[in-house]
């Protein structure tokens, strides 16, 4: 059991969840910041795995400094929408009912 | 000639970028121009690969697993055909949709080259890191699209859209993370020799997370609750984009894993009827709603989801001969139809003002060149002969009852049924003669040609479906 | 009801995951060494620089690509912001102003040695950028500069120059041949080039994505 283990086990808890918050909270923001957990850990859990057999590995880690580029670009994107969202309708939640 | 993979790719990524720079709502010249020269690249890469083999770009030169292939066979000429052969008439179409000063118009040309760009990028892609990156690109510039200027149904839309996006790719991204650390690559070639049936659980879980994110991304039953929002409410080119090339991109790859990397961990009859009984769910769900929806685009937008329910039936029959040429033939006959169909859809409303089906009284008489375009394509999703969505559900049928699943041969003929249900609801009112005055807005004849193109490119390839056929055995 | 059955399968997925990853043996295939044999030719000492810019250059094409498109987004669907005048934040205060103006020196100076040390230690294109564009957020809540209205033709020249520029090397390569293949005795210098169109593109960008925002919505 080394650090490594510890990271890629401690990112599988943030990933779960980070996806039960996205998909159980109603909260627009939260959602968001939910979703960044679930980022996170995925991205712990990509440095984890390769470091537990040795030094760390160069390749996760510019995997996961493209990933977090990426996730910043998502949730910057979902900010702006939902901010429109409460400008045009004051609500900070997805309507729900399929309206026609 | 491999070269030609990485043009695909850097082209529409430049256009993009151009059409940003050079101001709000210009760039379309641009794009159309750009678009018949990918069209032009796309051809002579199916010849390439049809004469000598498939196509290899190491992209630095280094070669995986240190660096990244771009590869062409014949399954992702076919792709990349489609996404061009779509994307130009649709592009063409645009111009003369949009009202100058229309909101959504402003940035419609980046949006939409970076879409492609990813779409491109998706189908040539060895590098499952790099396909989360291209899943990324398709799936914010299809939110963009749909979001664009809109009014607040649209951003609620986007919304719903974004966030079931951004869970898929984050399942995508952490069943890449658990194979990286199993394997130590992400190299799709590479991991084909290494998986196998003996592989540790952690494999499984990380093929489940794959296939589940890229399930919600095609927006199989019952993750399909996005689309129909999305695609009912964005404005008809962005439509045609999403329900075409779309879901098809994120369905390619699930298809390119269970063949590819996924393949040495021999899932089994069990585990692969499941997308299929899915599938069936969802061409029965998907026809229901249709039949039932009271808006023109929502009966569109909830047709694509019945027809995406086909190209899930594959799943068991995966390695007998001919499933992937069915599947194939099914997503680029589906692409063309439906592609057309949301175009004419487009030209109906604008003329029309309105979106409702009960409204288009009298539209067959005004606006024949649409009407045509709607059932042309309703033919080949209702699987009529000569067009390709007949034989694509001809081909579906007999793999099928070659290996003894008559269900799925009938699941696709009572889909096809249930289609013409909803093809004819709309016909029918718009044969409907009217003796009220309609009031007609004006629509430019290169709408109602580009959307009569589509669709009878959908049944034109029919009648050329060998030579298709023949590519994809490559 | 629902809210149990997530809960209960996200607990049972991480579980199993956990109870797996400690049965792991190592991985067949070792890319620290292959990144680690081949460090010399790339053009930089830092393996990740070398592989986010080399190895895995494309990869980093597209992530930019992501970027730029996220702030045409952002432009996209935002409503008319109006133009806000900068003295009316709350934080607009005199020696919040004179912090800030005082530290844009400093802030650039970083910029350009995180961008120059990308090459030997952690550092690169995106730390630079990101202290550029933290440097932009901070003059915005001093008050110092507006929001950004309307991207005019100067601003719209910076978000896409780095990428623009990225493309243009990436297609000059591959007229020679192969994408982003660079030649050993350039590949270090090229890689500084596009590393700085990147830095200021991005400090651009990522600026923008909070400040084409910035306005407060009517109330």
């Amino acid at each position: 059991m080394n650090s490594g283990l510890v990271f890629a086990m401690a990112g599988t808890l943030l990933f779960a969840l980070g996806t039960a918050g996205v998909l159980l909270v109603r909260a627009l923001f939260r959602r968001i910041l939910a979703f960044n957990v679930m980022g996170s850990g995925a991205f712990l859990v990509l440095v984890g795995l390769a470091q537990r057999t040795g030094p760390p590995d160069p390749v996760t880690q510019a995997m996961v400094l493209t990933g977090i580029v990426v996730a910043v670009a998502a949730t910057a994107l979902a900010l702006a929408l939902v901010r429109r969202l409460h400008a045009l309708t004051g609500r900070l939640e997805i309507q729900q009912r399929n309206d026609e | 000639m491999s070269e030609l993979l990485a043009w695909l790719i850097l082209l529409p990524l430049a256009w993009a970028a151009v059409a940003f720079l050079i101001g709000p709502a210009s760039g379309g010249p641009i794009a159309i121009v750009a678009l018949a020269v990918q069209l032009g690249m796309s051809i002579r890469v199916g010849i390439a690969v049809q004469t000598s083999g498939p196509q290899l770009h190491a992209v630095g030169g280094w070669g995986a697993p240190l660096g990244i292939d771009l590869f062409a066979d014949g399954l992702a000429v076919a792709m990349i055909l489609m996404i061009q052969v779509v994307a130009l008439p649709v592009a063409v179409y645009a111009r003369s949709y949009f009202d100058a000063s229309a909101r959504e118009a402003r940035y419609f040309w980046p949006l939409t080259g970076f879409l492609v760009a990813g779409l491109n990028a998706l189908v040539l892609s060895t590098d499952l890191f790099n396909l989360y990156v291209a899943l990324e690109l398709i799936g914010l510039s299809a939110v963009g699209l749909v979001a664009a200027g809109g009014a607040a149904a649209q951003v609620n839309a986007a919304l719903r859209y974004l966030i079931a996006t951004l869970v898929a790719s984050g399942a995508y991204l952490f069943g890449v993370a658990l194979l990286y650390g199993v394997y130590g690559t992400v190299s799709t070639a590479t991991l084909a020799l290494l998986v196998s049936k003996d592989a540790p659980g952690i494999a499984w879980v990380a093929g489940g997370l794959l296939t589940v994110g890229l399930m919600v991304k095609t927006a199989l039953f019952p993750f399909h609750f996005w689309l129909p929002p999305a695609h009912g409410k964005a404005p008809a080119p962005v439509s045609a984009l999403l329900s075409a090339l779309v879901v098809k991109a994120s369905f390619y790859l699930l298809l390119r894993l269970w063949i590819g990397p996924l393949r040495g961990l021999e899932p089994g009859l069990a585990l692969a009827s499941l997308p299929a009984l899915l599938g069936g769910a969802a061409i029965l769900w998907g026809s229901y709603q249709a039949i039932r929806a009271e808006g023109l685009k929502r009966l569109v937008a909830y047709s694509t989801v019945a027809q995406l329910g086909y190209l899930f039936l594959i799943f068991p029959l995966l390695g007998r001969p001919g499933a992937i040429q069915a599947a194939v033939m099914q997503a680029v006959a589906h692409a063309l139809a439906k592609a057309g169909m949301f175009l004419a859809a487009g030209v109906l409303t604008k003329a029309t003002g309105q979106d409702s089906v009960a409204g288009l009284s009298g539209a067959a008489q005004r606006l024949p060149v649409s009407i045509f375009a709607f059932g042309l394509a309703g033919m080949s999703l209702m699987g009529l002969p000569p067009s390709s969505g007949f034989l694509a559900k001809w081909l579906l049928i007999s793999v099928s009852l070659a290996n003894g699943y008559w269900i799925i041969a009938a699941m696709t003929l009572i889909g096809g049924l249930l289609a013409a249900v909803y093809v004819f609801r709309v016909l029918r009112q718009a044969f409907v003669a009217t003796t009220e005055q309609v009031v007609l807005h004006p629509v430019s004849a290169a709408s109602e040609w580009a959307a009569l193109g589509l669709a009878a490119a959908s049944v034109v390839l029919g009648l050329r479906g060998v030579e298709l056929m023949r590519l994809l055995e490559v | 009801m629902r809210a149990v059955a997530v809960i209960l399968s996200a607990a049972a997925f991480a579980g199993i995951v956990i109870a797996q990853l400690l049965r792991l043996s190592t991985p067949v295939v070792d890319l620290p060494a292959l990144v680690g044999e081949r460090i010399p030719v790339s053009g930089v000492a830092h393996p990740v620089t070398a592989v986010l810019l080399n190895f895995r250059g494309y990869d980093t094409l597209l992530e930019i690509g992501v970027l730029l498109l996220a702030a045409v987004i952002v432009l996209a669907a935002r409503g008319d912001e109006p133009a806000m005048n900068p003295a009316a934040l709350p934080s607009a205060e005199p020696p919040i102003q004179m912090f800030a103006r005082a530290t844009t020196g400093p802030m650039i100076v970083v910029a350009v040695y995180l961008l120059w040390a990308g090459a030997y230690q952690p550092g690169g294109a995106f730390q630079a950028g990101a202290v550029l564009a933290a440097m932009a957020v901070l003059l915005y809540l001093a008050g110092v500069t507006g929001n950004w209205a309307k991207p005019g033709m100067a601003l719209r020249a910076g978000l896409t120059g780095g990428f623009l520029l990225f493309l243009g090397v990436a297609a000059s390569l591959l007229i020679r041949g192969v994408l982003l293949q660079y030649p050993v005795e350039h590949a270090g210098q090229l890689i500084l080039l596009i590393e700085a169109g990147l830095t200021v593109s991005l400090g651009l960008i990522l600026a923008s994505l909070f400040l084409f925002l910035a306005a407060d919505p009517p109330r």
